[in-house]
């Protein structure tokens, strides 16, 4: 009987065998199907069990992941209430990651990106439970906190880089919501702030500095008019242009004025840096004419327009119109006429000229951290474009040093340190409130700070609003948090 | 019929002592590990647990001295370590349904696990010889059908998760599938070494097959109505599966003729086939088998794609005793044991499983290969074989080689019954093994005369 009893064991064998497959087979060949099949809950307590990355201002975490006692183990918190609402968005249950890092960073955070192969490995090794990246942001907290202040209670957003690096040094979109609100585990309170948040006035959702809906730039465009017409090379800072009190546009019978109906210098002319300095929309809409749409649009395009950049978070690209006959043009080299810019597009801008031409790419995060804040990627500056040559930005420096000594820029002088800025007031509806705009940078021989403030339809001033009165001190004061701390 | 002859075997009492340490102290790591993850502290009843673990496989492990020195050292140290881990998730899985008092199903399991090993000694101890079996044959034979049956009592049996294998008496239940597998399996012994000469007659041939003769066609066909039987009136395609597998395995071995496997693994194909075209709970499973995602059959049930998640989430390495979701699943601690330890101990964890469910069976068939009389070989491979089998079903139905079934996993998951009737399993198997490696009376002298080695058995 010996015979058929070794067949036996071979039968034993090639029986276990089928099971050595089975199970190799789902817990190897075909898991990570299996894993991602909806309706798996094991997947979607995974994610929450795991300690999400924190999000970090100067080691200091904005947003991060509690240990609690219920089956989702971690709940993320924001200590700073609404401070960071936008910059961090919200981490929710049942609403997913989203408005911002949380969102554009989620698989850095949750320890899911490709990035983080080689400390998932050693995890496995060592047997610690994986946890996400930190991320340690470019933000100073006490640019944030004037900006946030400087505010207050009108809508706008502000935002300000650091010129020689692209850092963003602040981001701030009023209104704001607490993103604790919907990162609870109470489900139904989650619920209830998530209608009440897409439901309320002001869209606090938006990320206005970088994602909201695009703003005209008014005056502040000038700017990059100013920036084609130098490097045109056919006019100075002192040149004189045409600036009569109205401009008679082409193929309209409603001629352009100035603000204040006055002709900008004597004879009806006025020099390049003067224009600038008190804002002259006839001599920019002649220069616009006068250099023509395509001649703007290159420039703009220059200085970042046009590109759908990442800070992480997806940035909507600013733009001017393709198609622009005379009068357009004219109205587009004043801002007006279909140009819509972001608050970052036009810190972008000051942040250009303050930097000898050379614009750098913005970003958020300045480095990447492991769960023991050791630092495992660093961002490098990357320049995005030489939008001028460093004679032309040397001229706008000066050109914008005079509006803030002398010109409508005056409520952002600095004792001590010297401002170059613009303003800028957006008629963007007939008879309502403008948009006060105002970018600047500081200090003007050795910038470290670029900034650019919206207020929405002329914020607490209303109709009384100009970019001078209403936005101008506020950028002062986010200026003076980096530069006097 | 071949002839065994052992060279002054050692009794590897020793062995069995230091891998029975050793499983003890996995079972303990374990436990640890549990108390760790899910608590963040030393459990203290660890060293209760350790000690009462200890006393009871070390009182066996004397008893196997006293009364079965020459047993096999593996079999014991396998089982109590299967046994231990099954414990740990049992445990584990008390702690993640937040059981307390009565509800708790790690005591229970502790209360019975002692009873299965003192069962076991007991068999030991009053056993003295298996052949006294052989005189039960018939006995056996009408206890095992009786088993088989008693769930088709009603107002007795009950079903529990779409099987009808249990039978129920106020607030006891019990799997007497278990029981009769090992009775019918004394039986088949019983039956098969008297009337194997005129089984393994040759009536006529087919291709190059010899056929049996038609009349000795009578006891394969009523062990096949049986597992029909069960099939479709236990809806049991485990346990059918399990008994006429048994039956075929043994009566190959009785007859040493490959045909009767060849008409068996006919008649089951035929018999399951005909099963599925007339009853619709056979072609549920079947379609929970085949297409376990589809709409159709989520609706009717998701235990098995529970299960599957939870193995592919344990991936390799698992996540670890006591941080996984086990209990997501329905019957995390018996018929779905193993997934639970799929997705805790990892592809790796599961592969060390099997292979100590190998090891202890082939150490069976080792045994039925050692022993000398006819009875005793067709025992130990029927009990071996059998475990084999319900490895089998239970794994490939949690697997998905063969449609779900009921059973639970030998030593490993919850249950009273399963784990008396496994205990008393190896404890026949420990006892048919001291036969086989029993040195005979006229051995000595045979030893000194040549240099064999120890544990040589040669077949002629």
């Amino acid at each position: 009987m010996n015979k058929p009893i070794r067949r036996l064991s071979f039968v034993v064998a090639l029986l276990f065998s089928a099971l050595l497959i089975s199970t190799t087979w789902i817990q190897f060949v075909t898991a990570k199907d299996l894993d991602n099949r909806p309706g798996n809950r094991r997947t979607l307590l995974e994610s929450y069990s795991r300690e999400r990355g924190a999000i970090l201002v100067n080691g200091t975490p904005i947003a991060k992941s509690v240990p609690v006692k219920d089956d989702l183990k971690y709940v993320r918190v924001y200590p700073s209430g609404k401070l960071y609402s936008q910059v961090t968005g919200y981490y929710s249950f049942t609403y997913g990651a989203g408005g911002g890092l949380e969102g554009a960073e989620d698989s850095l955070l949750s320890g899911k990106s490709d990035k983080l192969f080689y400390r998932r490995v050693l995890d496995m090794v060592t047997g610690k439970v994986p946890s996400g990246a930190s991320l340690e942001l470019t933000v100073n907290p006490e640019a944030q906190q004037a900006a946030d202040s400087a505010l207050g209670r009108q809508r706008g957003a502000v935002v300000a880089l650091d010129p020689r690096t692209g850092a963003i040094l602040a981001m701030v979109s009023h209104p704001q919501y607490d993103p604790t609100t919907l990162s609870g585990h109470n489900l139904d309170s989650v619920a209830k702030a998530w209608t009440k948040l897409n439901a309320a006035p002001g869209r606090p959702a938006v990320n206005r500095a970088i994602a909201g809906d695009l703003y005209p730039p008014g005056s502040t465009f000038k700017l990059v008019t100013a920036a084609a017409a130098l490097s045109s090379g056919k006019f100075t800072e002192q040149s004189l242009i045409p600036g009569a009190a109205s401009l008679d546009l082409p193929q309209s019978n409603k001629p352009l004025p100035t603000d204040d109906r006055q002709p900008c210098g004597p004879g009806d002319k006025t020099t390049l840096t003067h224009a600038l300095e008190i804002s002259c929309n006839t001599a920019f809409g002649w220069l616009g004419m006068h250099l023509g749409a395509d001649a703007l649009r290159a420039q703009a395009a220059k200085f970042g327009f046009g590109d759908a950049l990442r800070v992480p978070m997806r940035v909507t690209a600013s733009q001017v119109p393709a198609q622009l006959n005379a009068a357009q043009s004219a109205q587009a080299a004043i801002g007006q006429y279909d140009v819509r810019v972001t608050p970052l597009q036009m810190a972008m801008v000051s942040a250009g000229i303050a930097n000898k031409g050379i614009v750098m790419s913005p970003y958020l995060v300045k480095d990447t951290r492991n769960s023991d804040l050791d630092i495992i990627d660093q961002s490098k500056p990357e320049q995005l474009s030489q939008a001028i040559s460093p004679d032309v930005a040397a001229a706008l420096t000066r050109m914008m040093v005079n509006v803030v000594q002398s010109g409508t820029g005056t409520p952002a002088q600095i004792p001590g340190i010297q401002v170059a800025g613009k303003t800028g007031t957006a008629q963007h509806i007939e008879d309502g409130p403008p948009h006060a705009w105002f970018t600047a940078f500081a200090p003007a021989d050795d910038p470290k700070i670029a900034v650019a403030v919206v207020i929405e339809n002329g914020g607490d001033a209303g109709n009384e609003a100009t970019g001078g009165k209403v936005a101008a001190p506020i950028a002062r004061q986010v200026i003076e948090a980096v530069l006097n701390p | 019929m071949s002839m065994v002859t052992s060279f002054r075997p050692r009794t590897r009492r020793n062995v069995e002592l230091v891998l029975l340490l050793l499983a003890i102290t996995i079972v303990l790591v374990a436990y640890l590990n549990v108390g760790l993850a899910i608590g963040g502290q030393f459990p203290p009843d660890l060293i209760l647990y350790g000690f009462g673990l200890l006393v009871l496989s070390v009182g066996f492990h004397l008893v196997l001295r006293w009364r079965a020195s020459y047993a096999d050292p593996l079999m014991l140290p396998i089982a109590t370590l299967l046994n231990g881990l099954g414990l740990v998730m049992i445990h584990r899985l008390d702690l993640a349904y937040d059981r307390t008092g009565s509800r708790l199903l790690a005591p229970k399991q502790l209360i019975w696990s002692t009873l299965a090993v003192l069962l076991a000694a007991g068999v030991i101890i009053v056993l003295r010889d298996h052949r006294q079996l052989r005189r039960f044959t018939f006995t056996a034979m009408a206890l095992g059908l009786g088993m088989l049956l008693l769930p088709l009592v009603p107002g007795l049996g009950r079903n529990i998760n779409g099987s009808r294998i249990w039978i129920g008496i106020g607030p006891l239940s019990f799997q007497p599938g278990e029981v009769a597998k090992i009775l019918l399996v004394i039986f088949f012994a019983g039956y098969l070494v008297q009337t194997r000469d005129a089984l393994s007659l040759v009536g006529s041939r087919f291709l190059g097959i010899g056929l049996p003769r038609a009349k000795d066609l009578g006891p394969i066909l009523l062990a096949w109505l049986a597992s029909v039987g069960v099939l479709v009136f236990e809806k049991d395609l485990g346990s059918s599966l399990m008994f006429f597998g048994v039956f075929v395995a043994m009566l190959y071995v009785a007859t040493e003729r490959r045909s009767w496997i060849a008409i068996g693994m006919l008649l089951f194909c035929a018999g399951s086939y005909i099963a599925y075209l007339s009853f619709g709970h056979v072609q549920t499973r079947v379609l929970l088998w085949l297409h376990p995602f589809s709409e159709e059959a989520i609706a009717t049930s998701d235990q098995l794609v529970r299960g599957l998640m939870g193995m592919a989430k344990g991936g390799l390495l698992g996540s670890g005793l006591g941080r996984g979701h086990p209990e997501i699943t329905y019957f995390p601690e018996s018929d779905f044991i193993f997934p639970s330890f799929g997705e805790e101990i990892g592809l790796i964890g599961l592969f060390a499983l099997l292979m100590l469910y190998v090891l202890l069976v082939e150490r069976g068939l080792r045994t039925a290969l050692g022993v000398r009389d006819g009875f005793g070989k067709l025992l130990a491979v029927g009990l071996s074989f059998s475990m084999a089998l319900q490895c089998f079903v239970v794994v490939g139905g949690v697997t998905r080689v063969i449609p779900l079934t009921g059973l639970t996993m030998p030593f490993l998951s919850y249950g009273g019954s399963s784990l008396l009737a496994n205990w008393s399993l190896v404890a026949l198997l420990l006892r048919i093994s001291d036969q086989a490696r029993r040195p005979l009376p006229d051995a000595e002298e045979l030893a000194t005369a040549s240099e064999a080695h120890t544990q040589v058995v040669r077949i002629q």
